[in-house]
């Protein structure tokens, strides 16, 4: 697969959210939230159930409007378009769903097909692709079962895949370990990694488990030795290629902490120790 | 506001407040106009669609074989002992005059102008309304819309035409089959309950139908196919509450499916009758 983002974006920040409120007849779920996530950057969104992650992803997708503020993705003010802009502007950017959010009644080679049948890419170039993408996430021998077939972790694997198969410069991932146990969870983060030292997407990841962040923050993917490493070894280009991770919490609407992961790794703040444990 | 609720943790909760009845009257009236509107812009988007690119012509085929070829066992069953009772009941009228010729005229009239678009209508809402509103519930509770928003897919194009289209198309050929097998069960009925020919049966039925009446007959199934893919749309993509707001969801396109398929006869019968009296 090619790296388009590798050669650069062309323009500044890769997500910027500004002054974004957002509320519901329940109240204001974010009140004022600002902040960048520069090219090739990973920004880890941590915070409890029900403060605002999923809503500041789809908010960047384009799948929600805010009450006020500016989307900025791409260069593209999202806050401010059509929906049939937004539904090109999304083939830009993609979106790994908290469940997977495969559907159900297409095989696991359909579901991962459908972007590509969607652009009206020629059907004998989108199987090799296809191949290729579900190869990358080690499932190439599913592309025929249903997601019904599939365990928690292999679906979720699939939904990374379709969020890479048409390679979106920017890759939003809702909550992608949640509900998996360690071993799995340990598998998507690996792939995350991969595909973010690999393909050099930009990513935001909502997640409620801080170790999923620091995962990301201390090793790298070699492409070397074909293996994920900590940052600390193999001080090679491949470790100072590894892409910025930083960490924004969210507490009651507002931004908590913004921070490097050893600010937060070294935080006396009672709150964000609570995601230490 | 933005249109998904949401739990929020971590905040004080409210005082309880005292709400009114005018209050409360008010605040159902304006959910009532939101949902028509709703529902308006939902069938005007569905409409565009068919006359803009691109089209799912794949489907436009799976779905008018879930609704046309899906509900034929039941539209044939039902419709040939529908006609059957048609010619026992009215027949055992007119044997007190005499007049059981008159039988095959009567249910022709009664199944092509009314009976046959109605209980069409009825029966299909009640199982592809229904299956139309539990399927998009589900895609949208796991997610599955939202994911085809995100890939770039108008949910509205992709979704509700098809099923538009497919329903359109495939509720006046139903009901054509249903007047037909509803025709022969009369037939049936009136040969071995009330001992008349078939082709007496069969000449009177074809004699009695005019133009007028097969217009009528064949313009009501398509509102009907309007109503319930749209309505069974609707009710789909508007689910709240997971799999329980599935299920409230199914029933209620089954329940407003069918009376307004009910009310919007009674109102097309009084318009083709205006237009027969006028026009024809």
């Amino acid at each position: 697969m090619s790296t388009p983002t590798k050669e650069g974006l062309g323009f500044g920040p890769a997500i910027t959210f500004e002054d974004v409120w957002v509320g519901f007849d329940e109240g204001q779920v974010l009140r004022g939230v600002t902040f960048q996530v520069q090219e090739r950057e990973t920004l880890i969104l941590l915070g409890e159930t029900g403060t605002g992650k999923t809503l500041t992803l789809k908010m960047a997708a384009g799948l929600l409007a805010p009450d006020s503020g500016n989307v900025v993705v791409l260069g593209n003010e999202v806050s401010e378009m059509e929906e049939k802009e937004l539904l090109a502007f999304r083939r830009k950017v993609g979106f790994v769903f908290q469940e997977g959010a495969l559907f159900d009644s297409m095989t696991v080679g359909e579901n991962v097909a459908y972007r590509l049948r969607e652009d009206g890419i020629a059907e004998e170039e989108i199987e090799p692709r296809v191949r290729e993408v579900l190869r990358f996430v080690e499932l190439e021998h599913t592309m025929e079962q249903l997601p019904s077939e599939l365990s928690g972790g292999m679906k979720r694997r699939v939904s990374i895949a379709r969020a890479l198969v048409n390679q979106p410069p920017v890759v939003l991932y809702d909550s992608p370990t949640a509900g998996l146990d360690p071993v799995t969870s340990q598998t998507i983060i690996t792939l995350i990694l991969r595909l973010r030292d690999v393909f050099g997407v930009t990513a935001l990841l909502a997640t409620h488990r801080l170790q999923d962040g620091f995962a990301l923050a201390n090793f790298h993917f070699d492409p070397e030795t074909k293996r994920v490493v900590p940052n600390a070894q193999n001080g090679n280009a491949a470790a100072a290629n590894a892409a910025r991770t930083r960490f924004l919490v969210y507490r009651d609407g507002d931004i908590y902490f913004e921070g490097e992961p050893e600010e937060i790794a070294n935080s006396e703040d009672p709150y964000l120790k609570r995601f230490l444990v | 506001m933005a249109d998904t609720p949401l739990q929020v943790t971590g905040r004080p909760t409210k005082q309880e407040e005292t709400v009114s009845v005018a209050e409360v009257l008010g605040d159902a009236v304006k959910r009532a106009v939101a949902a028509v509107q709703d529902y308006a812009l939902l069938c005007a988007h569905a409409v565009a669609n068919i006359f803009t690119s691109p089209h799912y012509v794949q489907d436009i085929l799976e779905q008018m074989d879930f609704i046309g070829a899906g509900s034929l066992p039941i539209i044939l069953l039902s419709g040939f002992f529908i006609g059957a009772v048609m010619v026992l009941q009215t027949g055992s009228q007119f044997i007190r005059f005499g007049q059981t010729s008159l039988t095959g005229d009567v249910v022709a009239i009664a199944l092509v102008r009314e009976l046959g678009p109605a209980f069409t209508g009825l029966l299909v809402t009640g199982r592809c309304a229904t299956g139309i509103a539990s399927e998009l519930g589900s895609m949208l509770v796991t997610e599955q819309v939202d994911a085809m928003r995100a890939m770039g897919t108008d949910p509205s194009r992709k979704l509700v035409t098809p099923r538009l289209l497919a329903a359109l198309l495939m509720v006046p050929l139903l009901t054509a089959l249903m007047d037909f097998i509803g025709l022969l069960g009369g037939c049936a009925a009136s040969v071995f309950s009330l001992r008349l020919s078939a082709v007496e049966f069969w000449r009177r039925a074809i004699d009695a139908l005019d133009f007028a009446d097969l217009m009528q007959g064949f313009t009501k199934p398509v509102v009907f196919g309007f109503i319930l893919a749209t309505i069974g749309c609707y009710k789909g993509l508007t689910v709240r509450g997971g799999t329980q707001g599935v299920g409230r969801a199914t029933t209620s396109a089954a329940v407003v499916g069918s009376v307004l398929i009910i009310v919007a006869d009674a109102f097309l019968t009084k318009l083709s009758l205006y237009l027969a009296d006028k026009v024809f």
